[in-house]
């Protein structure tokens, strides 16, 4: 039995905490003369828009607010925390030095409208860690500016409409191209950027189905969204193929860089014949994901398309870094100003660290790794890989848990569930789509060969529990700091509280 | 290697073609020491000169308030840093708490019930809230105020064409700055979708009838949508009162560094309407209980309209979000408490009151453009000192003063006029040493 016990603390919702009055933080206070000379504020405030009834915000002292948020983190589990296989999602270790960079006065007091002579550093850095990303991905140009990869697919699929706008086609040209086994993100990026959506099926060995794309495919197609390796973990073969098959009808192909962890200075997407490229710098680049974000994505594009690029663009004259708004062709913005600039800094500082030879040895590593799970996991009573077995995956595998849920009644979400219970993270549960029961696993490059036994050897001993005594599986998580939670409840509209306000009043009208 | 019995990595590679085998290392620097690293980005980023070298005058939707030790302090706590989105509630009750709390917060400075655990920032926010107006109303346009900041404009039309939402502009008076009612009759129709405003404006001032643009256009069956800077929600009204259906806003000034611009925190909230929260953007965070209903817990909720369930058919494409800077701004908004947030309110006003007074003691000056009463921003027109306002801030930066947005270029109805912001980190001695520094700089041509 495990002996993890992650911290369960009572903790009350901070609106329960506090006394009326009390304070953990002052304003600064206005200097008299300030006062004297202004009058009486309320003066300045036009009696219609005045607020009559304060927020009903938490009041508490500092110690009590850092007491209840240092709590709370002690009731979440991050990288630091330990082994975090969440497939797809390079939940690699984030090097401290990088924060220690971001949270620097040097790049928090920055304004994005001082003149360009007081930002002439941040505009260096920025230029030349946008040149190394181009370099890493092939690409001829990357801008910064999307702040998630979801946000750089939304810019990668309004830059195809750019193009075939341009090229007068954007009528006919209204379908995009997904994988069965493709992100969530690129069907929904496809439908946001106002194209169709249209699925081809994988093939026997995981790859996409090229007879069946063949068919997909016709003066419709304004592009295909892929990522590769694909979400299986498995390398698509057939890269030249498909590129042709897109291009040859007019297409443009869309890399999605979830997986780019797999391949960095291996190969590049824009070789392979990728003309549009993300970067989720919060996986690939070892930036922390804070819980859902802030993270930072990217976008390479090819020589072609560059002009459509959302300004401003970074310029460089020879001699001072400048922002070029003078674009017409442009896509217009996506957000304001330039970029999730302090997820940016922490990328710059690790490329520095790691150079080419550094960043090649992630890729074999965390490849290297995923195979060696793969075969220590394949092993083990009722899991199995589906798809090709003999081909080595790249930097993630995913297994079958329907074996084990046949014979035990235990599923995959199950497994993900008892592993919490041995505090080690859930793999990535029910993705990709096309796997029953799946569990898909990224060990990344960070942990070591210790870690990965464990790891090994804990989804063995859950197999194990499974087939002599599956309730206790079915009963997982008990050791972290709640049981399974009634998920239905929180969407139910007679019972859904999306804020403490909702909450006490549905309190209230329940019998 | 030995256990998958392989010689070389190489050989986990084979399926990758040949010709597609990267034969050349990366152009990249060569790796450095985490010293060297150091000395090497500190030494790119001495070349900046920052709020803390110099008082800062600049706003314009990303704006400087002090971030309480406390904030920065938590943030980097790191297994809230280092963690996921909340997929496993069961091991993430600590960040499913803090975004509830975020939420909630957010729903009490709103007036609102109902808050996401946020957007990339205001700019993609706007663009998100007109997009979600469109699928509630099944209309396809939207009225937006002539004066909103151009970033939020163009962002708005990039989100908007793929859905064929049309973006059309309402004039302002030219008096006050505030939305020309009779044009926004004249304009809303029975395809308006909605009806946006800012409070406070871009420009700075007060939309003192957005209780009337509400009820415009609530009248044609139109939603009406309120971009706020929440830090003045402790002593202006909440949009509530003036019958706002959806709230957006930045929340980079609750406990958020300005970094450059971003990360930012888009903020949205709506009323408990079952067809606005349907078709709401983005991740939300709701209450519940252990299935065995012995203690309360956190999860995501309504994942159903998300894109790793819903895929294409989902409202928005949305999933890493920005998190950690809603945590931020619920530790803030707990240090501060409602009266903190009144006196942050009250000290923005009243220092930006005394700028507003100081400014235009000088001839030639004319602060603020529009009369109307106004936050912690307002405009100042050069154009009787015949001077450029960029010449003037070139200028004013050898002093070692940073002005306000050249917005010259925005508005050129409005002459040569800079938009000022002015807020709690800002003393006397800076405001003083601004209206010194500006008198020195117009008196030397």
């Amino acid at each position: 039995m495990s002996t993890f016990r992650q911290a369960r603390w009572d903790e009350p919702v901070i609106f329960e905490l506090g006394r009326p009055n009390r304070r953990g933080f002052v304003i600064p206070a206005v200097e008299e003369e300030i006062k004297q000379i202004v009058g009486d504020v309320h003066l300045i405030i036009p009696e219609k828009m005045k607020r009559k009834n304060p927020p009903k915000l938490p009041e508490l002292s500092e110690v009590e607010v850092t007491c209840h948020f240092t709590r709370l983190s002690q009731m979440n589990y991050g990288v630091d925390s330990g082994f975090y296989p969440l497939g797809s999602c390079t939940m690699k270790y984030n090097p401290k030095i990088n924060d220690t960079l971001a949270a620097s006065p040097l790049v928090a007091g920055l304004h994005p409208y001082q003149q360009e002579q007081t930002t002439q550093g941040i505009l260096e850095l920025l230029h030349i860690l946008s040149k190394w990303l181009a370099e890493i991905t092939g690409t001829y140009e990357v801008c910064l500016q999307p702040a998630a990869g979801a946000h750089g697919e939304l810019l990668g699929v309004l830059l195809m409409r750019a193009y075939h706008k341009k090229n007068d086609e954007i009528a006919e040209r209204n379908e995009i191209i997904v994988p069965d086994s493709a992100h969530g993100t690129n069907p929904a990026s496809a439908s946001m950027g106002g194209f169709n959506v249209v699925v081809v099926p994988s093939d026997d060995t995981g790859c996409i189905d090229i007879e069946a794309l063949k068919s997909a495919v016709s003066e419709r197609t304004a592009g295909l969204m892929l990522t590769n390796p694909n979400t299986l973990g498995i390398f698509e073969k057939n890269i030249e193929e498909i590129a042709k098959i897109i291009h040859d009808v007019g297409g443009l192909l869309y890399y999605d860089g979830a997986n780019l962890n797999a391949i960095l200075g291996k190969t590049r997407p824009s070789d392979m014949g990728f003309d549009i490229v993300h970067i989720n710098i919060h996986k690939t680049f070892g930036t922390p994901h804070g819980g859902g974000g802030p993270g930072a994505g990217p976008l390479g594009v090819s020589k072609v398309l560059e002009k459509f690029l959302p300004v401003p663009r970074i310029g460089f004259d020879g001699k001072h870094y400048f922002f070029d708004y003078d674009k017409p062709d442009s896509v217009g913005k996506i957000r304001s100003f330039y970029g999730n600039v302090a997820v940016l800094v922490r990328a710059y500082a690790y490329l520095l660290s790691l150079g080419a030879e550094g960043l090649r040895e992630v890729a074999e590593v965390s490849v290297l790794n995923a195979n060696y799970i793969a075969k220590k996991l394949s092993k083990i009573r009722g899991l199995e890989l589906p798809y090709d077995k003999q081909r080595h995956r790249k930097h993630e595998c995913v297994f079958s848990a329907k074996p084990m849920t046949k014979e035990t009644g235990v599923r995959a979400l199950n497994v993900s569930k008892r592993l919490l219970d041995y505090g080690i993270h859930a793999p990535t549960t029910y993705f990709p789509l096309i796997v029953e029961e799946a569990l898909m696993i990224e060990p990344t490059e960070s942990f070591g060969k210790e870690e990965l036994d464990k790891f090994a050897e804990t989804i063995k001993k859950i197999s194990e529990e499974a087939y002599s005594n599956p309730q206790l599986v079915l009963n997982a998580p008990q050791n972290t700091s709640c049981t399974r939670l009634d998920e239905v409840k929180a969407s139910h509209p007679k019972t859904m509280a999306l804020s403490w306000k909702m909450y006490l009043k549905k309190q209230t009208s329940l019998p | 290697m030995q256990a998958l019995g392989i010689q070389s990595i190489d050989e986990l590679y084979k399926d990758v073609p040949e010709k597609f085998r990267l034969k050349h290392k990366l152009n990249l620097p060569k790796g450095l020491s985490e010293f060297e690293v150091k000395k090497h980005v500190e030494e790119i980023l001495s070349r900046n000169k920052t709020a803390t070298n110099m008082p800062i005058f600049l706003g314009a939707g990303c704006w400087p308030h002090y971030v309480p030790a406390v904030v920065e302090n938590i943030v980097l706590r790191s297994e809230l840093l280092t963690s996921y989105t909340p997929y496993q509630p069961e091991i993430s009750q600590g960040m499913l708490q803090a975004l509830f709390e975020y939420q909630s917060m957010v729903c009490e400075l709103t007036g609102m019930e109902v808050a996401n655990c946020s957007l990339y920032d205001w700019a993609s926010a706007v663009g998100e809230a007109a997009r979600m107006a469109s699928r509630v109303t099944k209309r396809a346009e939207v009225l937006v105020p002539k004066i909103i900041h151009p970033e939020r404009d163009v962002t708005l039309q990039t989100y908007a064409e793929p859905a064929e939402i049309q973006v059309k502009h309402v004039d302002y008076d030219k008096e006050t700055g505030r939305l020309d009612i009779e044009d926004l009759k004249t304009k809303i129709s029975e395809k308006t979708a909605a009806v946006y405003v800012e409070n406070p404006a871009y420009l700075g001032f007060l939309e003192t009838e957005a209780d009337e643009a509400a009820q415009i256009a609530h009248d044609k069956g139109a939603l009406f949508i309120t971009g706020v800077d929440p830090v003045s929600l402790g002593v202006l009204k909440p949009p509530s009162e003036y019958d706002a259906d959806i709230v957006i806003g930045e929340g980079q000034p609750l406990g958020n560094a300005m970094n450059f611009g971003g990360p930012l925190l888009g903020v949205l909230a709506c009323h408990d309407d079952v067809e606005l929260i349907r078709q709401m953007p983005g991740r939300t965070i709701g209450i519940t209980t252990t299935l065995d209903g012995s203690s309360k817990g956190f999860c995501m909720a309504l994942q159903t309209r998300e894109q790793h369930i819903r895929r294409e058919k989902a409202t928005s494409n949305i999933c890493t979000n920005e998190a950690l800077c809603a945590v931020a701004a619920a530790v803030y908004l707990a240090l501060l408490g409602s009266q903190g947030l009144k006196d942050l309110g009250e000290a923005c006003m009243i220092k930006a009151r005394y700028a507003i007074q100081m400014l235009s003691k000088i001839e030639g000056l004319k602060a603020p453009v529009f009369d109307s009463p106004h936050f912690k921003e307002f405009t100042v027109n050069f154009d009787e000192t015949g001077r450029s306002v960029q010449n003037v801030h070139e200028n004013m930066l050898l002093y070692g003063v940073h002005g306000g947005k050249d917005i010259t270029k925005e508005f050129p109805e409005l002459g040569e006029t800079a938009l000022y912001c002015v807020t709690e980190v800002h003393s006397k001695h800076d405001i003083d040493r601004l209206v010194t520094v500006l008198e020195d700089v117009l008196e030397k041509r």
